[in-house]
């Protein structure tokens, strides 16, 4: 039996100030050119939280306004402001920054990250009021210290946590000369932790499973952790689920980039199916490296920076209910070592190879969750629109495999795809965010089906050249297409052949015996 | 800036009158500034050609003079899929602009 997809969530950490400071594309302009107008101007180009609340496209990542709505609202949308938004969404939340910070203490482990006493009395009763903030959470957020003591911290290589560009704590460097342990390593760990964390919350929240009916974590972000003699030992995965309470998991990371989430996703739905795990959870925390990304061009064109946020997901796989979503790990679509690198073979091995296993056309699929990027951002950045470029391939195929006219192109594109949402975290976008909507519209019969695919850059760990990418079909608890029914026809043939088979030799035995 | 490092160096290597750069860019923009970045220089200052005009000869893979090269099979298996996608009269419209502009060869 199919594995199912039992639920997702999503969420948001809204951090300005990690923009300036944390994001690579404001630290090496800091290195390179100090005193450049780009590092001048880009306070003034930071969104407020109530901005970030009311933009249409992080509504709809955590579940607040659906892609349908989105793609209603005339684009681009940084002009545009919702009427009404909510901090929690249907899948999860977008978290302020200054919560952000006593989360990320929570998450620690190791006394390293610091705060200033006065900003942790302001800011603790609000996290306290978290829905899913128990005891065993809220405990673990210090009283705070002076802010001498932070300072001399900050002195010996401890990096600065910003609130309104002004200190309110530090992340403390873990070792004295291991730079895999460095203060700036430290913390974007603890950031992609924190930000799993509550995504794992929102999890147990969303499909209210007991936390210790979960077997497995597998974390597919795209941080390393470890030492100078392990640099990406892990495990991401077990450290978020023990904050989570997932006492009786294990956990494991995957790393494959962009990829990792529908990789980890194909890994998640073939443990449950062959019987290893009966409840497995992808998750991923976000990056703060990728804050302000494409910050020197939406500055540059007066927008507001619009990767002021990290991004984190987690989706729960379970044994067949007979109700929801199942996943089909037995027609994966795989980048091989030997497909190629370029679009045409990228595409034919992600989506026609999976399809001609199904025996179904590339029309027969509802939707396809690509890469989907908010083409606010990509767009004002020269990158064009990373979901629509996605579609015009995907049809392009179709249309060379005689399975679409070329002047339904447009019309193609439309009703299989969708606009693009996600916020440019790398992994974040891959795929992953159609999953909770995929769930919902499955089970509404809005569609049947559905195909995430996920896609590399591999060549960025100069490790090799290759791309890489996956993709897996969802579709509706108990449905057949394509080869689904023949392999079934075929199953019943043989178990009819055999029958015959045994009743001919019954008879003939009995003719032998008269 | 890793490709513009080592287009310097295949350039330095074989000289610039024997290089001819191929791009698969999916827009006219960006294969504009690329095509710019190995003809007159990187026009965004960030790269190892900031400031070096290789004159290099730069054509889109989908341009004519390129596709006659190419054997029509592999043509089709690797690139027709693309030029459906693609803004063909942009692309060759911003190629043949920089070429006359800026190549040497």
């Amino acid at each position: 039996m199919n594995s199912v997809l039992i639920g997702s969530a999503y969420v948001l950490a809204h951090v300005p100030d990690m923009v300036l400071h944390n994001g690579t594309t404001q630290t090496t302009e800091k290195i390179v050119n100090p005193d450049s107008e780009y590092l001048k101007k880009l306070p003034n180009h930071l969104r407020s939280y109530d901005d970030t609340l009311y933009y249409p496209p992080n509504q709809t990542y955590i579940g607040g306004i659906t892609p349908k709505e989105l793609g209603e609202i005339p684009s681009p949308w940084y002009n545009q402001k919702l009427d009404n938004a909510d901090r929690f969404g249907k899948f999860g939340e977008i978290i302020p920054q200054e919560e952000f910070y006593l989360l990320m203490q929570a998450c620690d482990a190791f006394d390293l990250v610091m705060l200033e006493a006065e900003f942790v009395s302001k800011t603790k009763p609000q996290f306290e009021k978290h829905p899913l903030f128990d005891e065993s959470i809220t405990a673990r957020v210090k009283a705070g210290v002076e802010q001498a003591a932070i300072d001399a911290a900050l002195s010996n290589g401890a990096e600065g946590l910003y609130s309104n560009n002004q200190i309110v704590g530090c992340v403390k460097k873990a070792h004295d000369l291991d730079v895999n342990l460095n203060a700036e390593v430290i913390l974007e760990n603890l950031v992609s932790k924190a930000s799993c964390v509550l995504s794992l919350l929102h999890l147990t929240k969303n499909t209210a499973i007991n936390k210790n009916e979960i077997d497995l974590v597998i974390d597919c972000s795209e941080e390393a952790c470890g030492d100078m003699n392990q640099r990406g030992g892990g495990n991401m995965a077990k450290a978020a689920a023990e904050i989570a309470g997932f006492t009786n998991a294990t956990g494991s990371d995957l790393r494959a980039f962009c990829a990792a989430p529908v990789h980890a996703l194909i890994h998640a739905a073939a443990l449950v199916k062959s019987g290893t795990y009966k409840n497995v959870v992808v998750a991923a925390g976000g990056s703060t490296a990728k804050l302000g990304m494409n910050g020197k061009d939406h500055v540059k064109k007066d927008l507001p920076v619009m990767e002021d946020v990290v991004g984190s997901f987690a989706v729960l796989i379970s044994e067949n209910d007979g109700i929801n979503p199942e996943i089909l790990s037995e027609y994966t679509g795989r980048h091989s070592v030997g497909s190629g690198s370029s679009p045409q073979a990228v595409i034919t091995a992600l989506v026609g190879d999976p399809l001609d296993k199904m025996a179904i056309k590339i029309t027969d699929v509802d939707k396809y969750s690509v890469e989907m990027q908010n083409p606010d951002i990509t767009k004002s950045a020269g990158a064009g629109d990373v979901p629509q470029a996605n579609y015009k391939m995907i049809g392009a195929l179709a249309v060379k495999r005689g399975e679409l006219e070329r002047t339904e192109l447009g019309n193609f594109i439309k009703k299989h795809g969708m606009v693009g949402w996600a916020p440019t975290q790398g992994h974040i976008p891959s795929g992953i965010p159609y999953l909770g909507f995929a769930q919902q519209d499955i089970m509404d019969g809005h569609i049947k089906n559905c195909l995430f695919i996920g896609k590399g850059s591999l060549f960025l760990g100069r490790m090799t050249n290759l791309f890489d990418g996956c993709s897996i079909m969802i579709q509706k608890n108990g449905a057949k297409q394509g080869s689904q029914v023949t392999k079934e026809e075929a199953a019943i043939s043989e178990s009819e052949i055999k029958a015959l088979i045994a009743e001919t030799m019954r008879e003939f035995a009995n003719s032998l015996l008269k | 800036m890793e490709n513009q490092k080592r287009v310097k160096e295949f350039s330095e290597q074989f000289g610039p009158e024997n290089i001819v750069v191929i791009l698969g860019a999916a827009e006219g923009e960006a294969s504009g500034i690329a095509a710019e970045t190995v003809t007159a220089g990187d026009p965004t200052y960030a790269g190892p050609l900031t400031g070096v005009s290789l004159g290099l000869k730069v054509y889109h893979i989908c341009e004519e003079e390129i596709k006659a090269e190419v054997d029509a099979g592999v043509y089709d298996e690797q690139v027709s899929m693309m030029e459906m996608v693609l803004d063909l009269d942009e692309i060759s419209k911003e190629m043949t602009t920089i070429r006359e502009q800026y190549c040497k060869y």
